[in-house]
C-alpha cells in the first residue's frame, strides 16, 4: 500500500512539473482568465453560500414566526375557549366556590399563569332579593372568593381587578328560581 | 279595599322651567315620563271626607292647572282623607258666606276647601282659599263673638286657615301643594310634604338601549319627571342633601363604583370618592357637612364618615363581615347600619361619640336597609321572614316589629320629612316599580312604571 501511493505522488509530482515547464509568456492572458474564471467561481460559491444561510436564517425565522403565530393562535384559541365559560355560579347567600366550578377555574387559572400578560377582571353579581347595597357587598365577596381560588392556584394578583355590581346588571329578569340562580354568579372577563 | 286612580296632573311650564335649569352632562330628555297615575291599593276606609270645591276663576284664560284636582289627589294620596266627588257636593260655593253649612252637614261632609282665582296682570293671578269646619260654622252659624281685650268681636272661628297669594302660571301646581300643606297641617296636626321630591333609578333593556342607566327626580307622585343623567353602566343609591339641592349617587360609569355628588340645579357634579373597590351608600348627614359611605378599600366593607370639606375619612366599623348601608339618626349623633357580623344581616346603631355599636334587631332571618323615622321614633327596615322581603317597622322604645307590606321582593325603603309615608321598591308583575306605605301600615299605593324599572327611590326633604 505504502509503496503504491509514493509511486503515486511521483507521477503527481512529474505532471505538475510538465505543466509549470509549459508555462510562458503567451500563456499568461489564458492564466489571467482562468484566475478570474476561479475568483468568479469563489465569489459564486460564497454568494451562494450566503443565500443559502440566509434562505435558511428566513426559513427559520418563518418557522419561529409560524410557531409564535400558532401559539398566538392557540393563545386565542385557548381564551375563546375560556371566555365560553366565564361564568359561575354561587348558592343563595353564599360566596363559596362550588366543586363543581373548580375544574372550569383550573382552566382559567392555567392560562393565566401560562400568559402573565393577561389580565381579567372578576365581576361578582346577586339576584334580586335582599337590598341593592347589600348585595353590592355580596356580589365583591363572590368575585374575591374566585380571585383567591385563583390565587391559589398561582395566579399573579396583578392579573386581577375586581368589581361587584350586585344586583344591577341582572342575567335573567323575573323572579323564577330559574332566573335567580342565572344571576347569583361570578364572572371572569378577559381585557 | 277601594281602588282609585288618581289623575296626574303635568304642569308643562314647570316641566319646562326644570328642564332648562337641570340639562346634564350625559342627561337626555329622550324619554317620556317612567311613573303613571298612583294606584290606591288599600286604606281609603277609613280616611276623613273632605271638600275640595272647584275654585271660582273670574278671568277668561284657560288656567294652567285644575288646583282642586291638585289639592283633592294629595289630601287622598295621603291617606288620611277621602275627597268628595263633584257630584256629592251640594253646591259649588267660593267665598264663606256662600257656604250653605247644613247641605254639607247632611252630606255627613265636615270639611270644605273653597277658593278664587282673579286675574292680577300678566301672567298674574291672585289665588284665595278658605279651609271651613262645617260642624262648627253650625253651631255658631258662622258668626260666633269671642272676647277681645273685652270687647265682643267676631271671631270666624269655623274657618280653619284662610290665605291670599299673588302666584304666577307657572307657580299653580306648586301653590296648589302649599295649599295642600296648609290643610293637611291644620286638619291633622303634622306638616304635610307635598311639596317634596323624591330621586330614583329608571332602569331600560341594556340589549337595546344605549344608555339604560337613568338618575331622575320628579314630584313626590311621580309628576315633572327629570333627568338629571343617563349612563351605560349602573346608577345606585340616589340620597338628597338636606338643604334639597344636591344628590350623591353612586355611579359605575369609570366601570367600577365612585361617588358623586351633583347640584340638581346648576347640573355641576363632583367626583366624591374613588378608592379600590366598593364605594357604595352615600348618605348626608342632617347638617349637610358629612357624608356616610360604605368603602372596602382595607379589605371589606366597612362604615366610613367623610367630611365634605376637608375629603377626611373617618372609619366606623372594624370586622371581618359585610358592614353596609348606614343611615343617620336625626340628631346626627348615631348612625344605623346593616351587619351580618352575627351570622344573618342585621340592624345595628353605633354611637358616633363612643364609636360603639349595638344590635337593634332581632325579628326574622334577616334585617337590612335601616332608616330612622325623623322623629326618632320608628326604624324602618327590610325584613325577611320566611324568605319574603317586606317593609317593616320596628318601635324605637318597646322594639316590637310589624310588617307593613304584603308586596314582593320589597327594598330601597325611605321616609317622607314628615314621617307618614314610606316610598320603596317592589316587584310587580315581573317589574320592578315604586310603592307607597303609610308608617301605620294602612295605607299602600302603587306607582306603576310606564317603561322600564323603577328603583331605590330617595324621598327628599321638606322643600319650602
Amino acid at each position: 500500500m505504502l509503496t503504491n501511493n509514493k509511486f503515486r505522488t511521483l507521477i503527481l509530482a512529474a505532471a505538475a512539473t510538465s505543466i509549470m515547464a509549459c508555462s510562458s509568456p503567451s500563456d499568461e492572458k489564458v492564466d489571467d482568465a482562468e484566475a478570474n474564471n476561479a475568483a468568479a467561481d469563489a465569489a459564486a460559491a460564497k454568494k451562494a453560500e450566503e443565500d443559502r444561510i440566509a434562505r435558511e436564517e428566513a426559513r427559520v425565522q418563518k418557522a419561529a414566526a409560524d410557531r409564535m403565530e400558532n401559539a398566538e393562535q392557540m393563545m386565542r384559541a385557548e381564551k375563546a375557549n375560556l371566555v365560553s365559560m366565564q361564568t359561575v355560579y354561587f348558592d343563595f347567600d353564599r360566596s363559596t366556590i362550588k366543586a363543581e366550578f373548580r375544574s372550569v377555574l383550573d382552566k382559567h387559572a392555567e392560562f393565566l399563569v401560562k400568559n402573565r400578560g393577561q389580565q381579567i377582571v372578576i365581576e361578582g353579581h346577586t339576584d334580586s332579593r335582599g337590598t341593592p347595597e347589600y348585595n353590592i357587598a355580596l356580589g365583591e365577596r363572590r368575585a374575591n372568593a374566585v380571585r383567591t381560588y385563583l390565587m391559589n392556584e398561582g395566579v399573579s394578583a396583578s392579573q386581577m381587578s375586581v368589581v361587584s355590581y350586585g344586583e344591577e346588571k341582572l342575567a335573567v329578569m323575573g323572579a323564577t328560581d330559574y332566573a335567580m340562580a342565572q344571576n347569583r354568579r361570578g364572572v371572569l372577563v378577559y381585557n | 279595599m277601594i281602588n282609585t286612580i288618581l289623575r296626574r296632573c303635568r304642569h308643562a311650564a314647570q316641566v319646562l322651567l326644570m328642564a332648562s335649569l337641570c340639562l346634564v352632562a350625559t342627561g337626555k330628555f329622550a324619554y317620556a315620563q317612567s311613573i303613571n297615575e298612583i294606584l290606591i291599593t288599600e286604606g281609603m276606609n277609613n280616611a276623613r271626607p273632605i271638600a275640595v270645591v272647584p275654585f271660582r276663576w273670574t278671568g277668561n284664560v284657560v288656567l294652567p292647572e285644575n288646583m282642586a284636582d291638585v289639592i283633592a289627589g294629595n289630601l287622598q294620596r295621603s291617606g288620611k282623607f277621602s275627597p268628595v266627588g263633584l257630584s256629592d257636593m251640594p253646591q259649588f260655593p267660593s267665598l264663606d258666606d256662600e257656604v250653605d253649612y247644613a247641605a254639607w252637614g247632611d252630606k255627613g261632609i265636615d270639611t270644605v276647601v273653597i277658593g278664587n282665582i282673579e286675574p292680577a296682570g300678566v301672567d298674574q293671578y291672585k289665588v284665595s282659599f278658605s279651609l271651613i269646619d262645617v260642624l262648627r260654622a253650625q253651631i255658631t252659624g258662622g258668626e260666633s263673638k269671642s272676647l277681645v281685650n273685652g270687647q265682643l268681636v267676631s271671631s270666624f272661628d269655623h274657618v280653619i286657615a284662610s290665605r291670599e297669594k299673588l302666584i304666577s302660571g307657572r307657580e299653580f301646581r306648586q301653590y296648589a301643594h302649599i295649599m295642600s300643606d296648609i290643610i293637611y297641617e291644620s286638619l291633622i296636626g303634622e306638616r304635610g310634604a307635598f311639596l317634596t321630591r323624591i330621586a330614583y333609578i329608571v332602569v331600560r333593556d341594556r340589549n337595546t338601549v344605549e344608555l339604560p342607566f337613568q338618575l331622575a327626580i320628579a314630584d313626590y307622585d311621580g309628576a315633572n319627571e327629570i333627568s338629571l343623567l343617563s349612563s351605560a353602566e349602573p346608577l345606585m343609591s340616589p340620597n338628597w342633601s338636606p338643604d334639597g339641592n344636591k344628590i350623591a349617587y353612586v355611579s359605575f360609569e369609570a366601570k367600577r363604583p365612585q361617588i358623586f355628588i351633583q347640584d340638581i340645579y346648576t347640573t355641576a357634579r363632583t367626583r366624591i370618592t374613588d378608592y379600590p373597590g366598593i364605594n357604595s351608600s352615600p348618605r348626608f348627614s342632617p347638617d349637610g357637612t358629612k357624608l356616610a359611605m360604605v368603602l372596602s378599600k382595607d379589605g371589606n366593607p366597612e362604615i366610613y364618615i367623610m367630611d365634605l370639606a376637608s375629603k377626611r375619612l373617618e372609619r366606623l366599623t372594624r370586622n371581618r363581615s359585610i358592614d353596609t348601608e348606614p343611615a343617620w339618626s336625626p340628631d346626627g349623633k348615631s348612625i344605623v347600619y346593616t351587619s351580618e357580623r352575627g351570622g344573618n344581616p342585621q340592624i345595628y346603631r353605633v354611637d358616633l361619640d363612643t364609636k360603639r355599636s349595638k344590635r337593634l334587631t332581632f325579628d326574622g332571618d334577616m334585617n337590612l336597609g335601616a332608616s330612622i323615622s325623623p322623629d326618632n321614633s320608628h326604624l324602618v327596615v327590610v325584613n325577611r321572614t320566611q324568605g319574603d322581603y317586606h317593609i317593616a317597622r320596628q318601635d324605637v322604645a318597646s322594639g316590637d316589629m310589624l310588617v307593613l307590606t304584603k308586596t314582593f321582593l320589597d327594598e330601597s325603603p325611605s321616609i317622607a320629612p314628615n314621617g307618614s309615608m314610606i316610598i320603596y321598591s317592589t316587584l310587580h308583575e315581573g317589574r320592578q316599580v315604586l310603592s307607597l306605605v303609610s308608617l301605620d301600615g294602612r295605607f299602600k299605593a302603587l306607582l306603576p312604571a310606564s317603561n322600564g324599572q323603577i328603583k331605590s327611590p330617595s324621598w327628599s326633604p321638606f322643600l319650602l
